[in-house]
């Protein structure tokens, strides 16, 4: 018992802007272990190993390595202590070549030559194999993530600290990082793995934190855990909201709300996005989409929404469908602008003539009350709205705009629990006493299962319906369709 | 301290001052001002104003040579539709340039700038030159091409109330109308704008162009109408580019633009009267201006940033 | 016709040398992420400190009166756009008015009224031994003044330092991701700091060269657009430094065409000539497309 521990947090408090981030937050890892670190969205945990990287500073509290405490002034210092970061959006620079990403992190002199050898030795020694001369921006994800792993490798570090690393990956490659994360391990390696994901925690790591609103609520070894203590820790009262599980059953006699029939869609580069699509959606129904990234959903999605003009094929749906896509700031909102001014955005491309602003302004304010969007008014910048608040106002609006045709991409993206369950619940409702029709794509398979009445897949720019199994919590079908495999 | 009072009795110092120095020198300024702030609402980074005023006034003064005979309420809306489709040609170029091949417009405008000032030269010693061939310039427009004094006595003339006329309308369209607000929208957040807000961003940033090099062409029809009477080199001590300090020290609000613009005509008339009694030279205006800018800029930091819309 | 290419070619090179400093610290500067449209000013600046510093004591004083103020101008606009995150484009344009009122005020109360200053030290050519005289290329490359033959050095050195150094990485990682760059402990801001003092340091060589190795005066105004044009010559040679040399060669070419074709005796109006320089970006950006190669993180 006399070794010290890996990484050591004490007693970590950090203010970010007029957040509280953490608040006397402590985690210990022990030495060649997987340590989760659980919590829900905003939590702290991304912002307490931040502070353990070096990219931010602590406002007070102790950060020790191997027993020794340490001041990281940059994540440089960190790097050279040996830690390794992944960051949930990936630190790679899209134009560099894998060698020169991997070299970027060094502090030694700069040989390609070297770096590249390097990255080959380490490829056969860890089973990342990743070509050297390879532009990152040409790589998938996966193997972006492996770049990402084996630059942290090659600057020496023996403790890696995972941010999500399994949000973008299909759950074959996740299977595949969980393997590598525990031969890692067993080699004398060290593994942080901050998540949200439960399943995953449970299933690789030793020990767990979790955090809940900034402060350690629990850390415990994971054999001295069960799921129930740990969902009591996460969320208290807030406790995962299960969606009305008794999804409705399709009437194959309800008018069609939306209808593809063998649409193509190919992008500015000549590449095929989507292949010979054709569904249908009916009165009544929320159709769930799955797949992972560069599926051709993002495609399948913006056709539906009238956003995206097919290279070919027939596409039914009503003139206006509303739609809420995944990067609400940059594709739904102007920050700068009032909650009015965004109202008004959504007419904007139709509307004629002088904008009659008192009237649109009683318009925000019932969006505001109808949907519980906390702000101070109409007249206050989305900006200073918080993600779910900004997030519901986006629903509200597009609700508000097309009434009984709704689209959304991963609504849920950055939300706690609570603006979730609002967001789903009005995406839901767009389907409701079989007034109109839904689709909503999610990269959280257990948010689709919830909401959805059926479910498509997405693999390589086709779309296929699958079917829905006996057992409905039964996910092996959907992860052989995520993956192209058919039932 | 000599220098200053100089500066101040050549924008303030007298009613003649005022009148005929002052807003004579704001009047280019508040329609180069408005092109400049409409264009950067919309996110189009035009520092090309100065040659669209130029090419404006060529076009202008085009105009006026050829109708010579044509009555006074014929020639002054022709002359300023003339600088205004000469001025959105020019602008236009850029324009075309950026939609349809990608070209970065602060770099495509600054090269039409030059191209203009050859253009410029060239016309007034080629196809618009006087007769006698000798002086490097059009002959003086006949009387009805000469724009009305609005004041007995003094130099102000219609240009300045077209100016007044422009930035309130334009205020109007761009806070109250639909279009005003699909500029405004495409300026501030031009993703969202095109996805939940359905608008055509390439279609109307062109537009916009347009409108803008419209705006300074008209500067230039104003000048040779209202002040020189003629066409020649040297025409705008670059009134374009002191336009960028206009719209910005008035927070690209065109109501705001007036004021904005008769501060910089004061700076600019006050440097020539500075020049005459004070023997400072008039470039010494351009650091003041310059310094108003970096102050604004300083002042605003991110808050203004145009180049990526957020 | 060795009679009229070869002035046209040493004119070609004599014209593209001022271009090429002041393009490449550009270049520099714009694989930080940082465009200086204050470049046209700080090079302005640059002839006025060459100027002043060469009739107070030779022309050893002149080239460093033009490096120091270059460098004070890209110190203050560096302090704007990078401490206080103003608008690039903006604070250029302000540099640029600043430069050319600034140096207007000074040089009309020190050289007193008027535009020609008193005549001033300048270098002249020197003749590289054997390889002046090759046939046809000898003397245009290798007659030239000292600060030619700099240039033929910086450019092969640049290339290296960018792609061979890890401060060559750093720079290049700040300019396409100042994010993952922090992330892998680089000081983003020294960076940019460094890239913008390094772009104003040969803007002011290039007001240098043009003071001291070619007009011999200080004139008003007297950069003339170049720093757009070495803007303009960074994009053509898609921001590498071999490229951005090719394309300062081919605008001194450019200008040179006026002599060449002043030489032949060809009927056609010199302002075809003043504009061609500037219509010729325009038709190769065109015909370039525009910023297919530029920096992810230009201008932000």
């Amino acid at each position: 018992m006399s070794v010290a521990p890996a990484l050591a947090l004490r007693g970590i408090s950090k203010q970010l802007g007029s957040t509280r981030a953490l608040e006397d937050a402590h985690c210990t890892v022990r030495v060649g272990t997987v340590h989760a670190l659980l919590g829900e969205n905003g939590a702290g945990k991304t912002t307490l190993m931040r502070i353990a990287f070096g990219a931010l500073e602590p406002d007070a509290g102790s950060v020790a390595l191997h027993g020794a405490t340490r001041r990281f002034h940059s994540s440089r210092d960190a790097i050279a202590a040996g830690i390794g970061m992944v960051h949930q959006h990936f630190m790679l620079v899209p134009a560099f070549t894998v060698t020169e990403n991997v070299a970027l992190g060094s502090r030694r002199r700069f040989n390609a030559t070297q770096v590249a050898a390097r990255i080959r030795a380490l490829g056969v020694e860890t089973g990342l194999a990743a070509n050297p001369d390879a532009r990152v921006r040409d790589l998938a994800v996966g193997a972006q993530q492996r770049v990402e792993v084996l630059k942290a490798l090659a600057n020496g570090a023996q403790v890696l600290i995972l941010d999500e690393p399994t949000a973008v990956l299909s759950p074959a490659e996740s299977e595949d990082l969980y393997r590598w994360i525990r031969r890692f391990v067993s080699d004398g390696g060290t593994v942080v793995l901050i998540t949200h994901r439960l399943a995953e925690a449970l299933a690789v790591a030793d020990d767990v934190t979790v955090l809940r609103r900034g402060r350690t609520v629990l850390a415990q070894s994971r054999s001295s855990v069960d799921e129930r203590t740990l969902v009591e820790a996460l969320g208290g009262d807030a406790a995962p909201v299960a969606l009305r599980p008794g999804v409705r059953p399709v009437d194959a006699e309800a008018d069609i709300v939306f209808a593809l029939e063998h649409v193509d869609v190919v992008d500015a580069r000549g590449v095929a996005r989507l292949r010979d699509a054709s569904l249908t959606v009916r009165r009544g129904e929320v159709l769930g989409v799955i797949g992972v990234e560069n599926s051709g959903q993002r495609e399948l999605l913006r056709v539906l929404a009238g956003r995206l003009e097919p290279s070919a094929g027939r596409v039914t749906r009503p003139a206006r469908v509303g739609f809420v896509p995944e990067d609400r700031l940059a594709d739904a909102l102007i920050p700068t602008m009032s909650l009015t001014e965004n109202l008004v955005l959504a007419d904007a491309g139709i509307q004629r003539g002088v904008i009659p602003w008192a009237e649109r302004e009683s318009e925000a304010r019932a969006v505001i009350s109808a949907h519980e969007v906390v702000a101070t008014g109409p007249r206050s910048p989305v900006a200073i709205l918080s993600g779910g608040n900004q997030q519901k106002f986006v629903v509200g609006r597009e609700r508000a705009v097309s009434p009984a045709a709704l689209v959304a991409e991963n609504p849920t993206r950055g939300l706690d629990l609570r603006a979730s369950a609002r967001v789903l619940a009005a995406i839901a409702a767009a389907a409701d006493e079989h007034r109109g029709a839904a689709v909503v794509f999610s990269s959280d398979l257990d948010e689709i299962l919830g909401l959805t009445s059926r479910i498509v897949a997405c693999h390589g720019g086709r779309v296929t319906e699958v079917p829905a199994p006996a057992d409905r919590l039964d996910r092996a079908p959907y992860t052989r369709a995520l993956l192209g495999l058919g039932a | 301290m000599d220098a200053l009072v100089a500066l101040w009795d050549g924008a303030f110092g007298s009613a003649f001052a005022f009148w005929s120095a002052t807003l004579v020198r704001a009047t280019p300024l508040l329609f180069v001002g408005l092109a400049v702030a409409v264009a950067f609402r919309a996110g189009v980074l035009n520092i090309g104003a100065e040659g669209q005023l130029l090419i404006g006034a060529v076009f202008a003064s085009a105009v006026a040579l050829a109708l010579s005979g044509a009555p006074r309420v014929v020639m002054i809306p022709l002359m300023l539709a003339g600088g205004m489709a000469g001025g959105a040609l020019w602008s236009g170029i850029a324009a075309v340039l950026r939609r349809r091949f990608g070209v970065l417009e602060v770099i495509s405008t600054i090269m039409l700038n030059f191209v203009a000032l050859a253009v410029v030269s060239w016309v007034v010693r080629g196809p618009l030159q006087e007769p006698t061939r000798i002086y490097p310039q059009t002959v003086t427009f006949v009387e009805a091409a000469r724009w009305p004094f609005l004041v007995p006595g003094q130099r102000l003339h219609l240009g300045f109330v077209l100016g007044i006329i422009a930035a309130l309308a334009l205020w109007f369209v761009l806070a109250r109308t639909a279009a005003g607000f699909r500029v405004r929208a495409v300026g501030a957040g031009p993703r969202a704008a095109q996805s939940a807000g359905g608008v055509d961003a390439d279609r109307l940033t062109f537009r916009v162009f347009l409108l803008s090099g419209a705006l300074a062409g008209a500067a230039g029809a104003s000048e040779v109408g209202g002040v020189t009477w003629a066409l020649y080199e040297g025409l705008s001590p670059g009134y374009g580019y002191t336009a960028i300090a206009v719209a910005l020290l008035a927070r690209l609000d065109p109501r705001a633009v007036i004021a904005s613009a008769i501060l910089f005509g004061a700076l600019e008339a006050g440097g020539a009267g500075m020049q005459r009694d004070a023997g400072v030279p008039a470039v010494a205006v351009q650091v003041v201006i310059a310094m108003i800018l970096l102050a604004v800029l300083a002042a605003t930091r991110r808050r203004m940033s145009l180049s990526d819309g957020a | 016709m060795d009679a009229v290419l070869v002035p046209f070619l040493e004119a070609t090179i004599r014209t593209a040398t001022p271009l090429a400093f002041a393009a490449l610290g550009e270049l520099v500067a714009e694989r930080a992420g940082v465009i200086n449209l204050g470049l046209e000013g700080t090079i302005v600046v640059g002839c006025l400190g060459a100027a002043v510093g060469a009739a107070a004591g030779g022309v050893g004083l002149g080239f460093a009166g033009a490096a120091g103020a270059g460098l004070a101008m890209s110190a203050l606009f560096a302090y704007f756009v990078v401490a206080l995150r103003t608008d690039q484009i903006i604070t250029g344009a302000a540099f640029t008015m600043l430069g050319l009122g600034l140096t207007g005020t000074i040089a009309r109360s020190y050289f007193g009224i008027g535009d020609a200053a008193t005549s001033i030290p300048t270098i002249g050519p020197v003749s590289v031994p054997v390889l002046a005289s090759m046939p046809l290329l000898g003397a245009p490359l290798f007659r030239q003044p000292v600060v030619t033959y700099l240039l033929y050095a910086a450019v092969p050195i640049l290339a290296w330092w960018m792609a061979r150094t890890r401060g060559g990485l750093a720079l290049r990682a700040v300019g396409e991701s100042p994010a993952a760059a922090a992330a892998a402990g680089i000081p983003t801001v020294a960076v940019r700091w460094g890239a913008i003092l390094f772009s104003g340091l040969m803007g002011g060589l290039c007001g240098g060269t043009l003071v001291l190795a070619q007009v011999g005066s200080f004139n008003e105004g007297m950069s003339a657009g170049r720093g757009f044009i070495a803007i303009a010559v960074v994009v053509l040679g898609r921001w590498s430094p071999f490229g951005t040399a090719g394309a300062a060669l081919l605008f001194g070419g450019a200008f040179a065409l006026q002599y060449l074709f002043q030489a032949l005796a060809l009927d056609l109006p010199y302002q075809l000539f003043l504009a061609l320089p500037y219509v010729m970006t325009l038709v190769l950006l065109a015909a370039l497309r525009g910023r297919a190669a530029a920096p992810e993180n230009l201008g932000r």
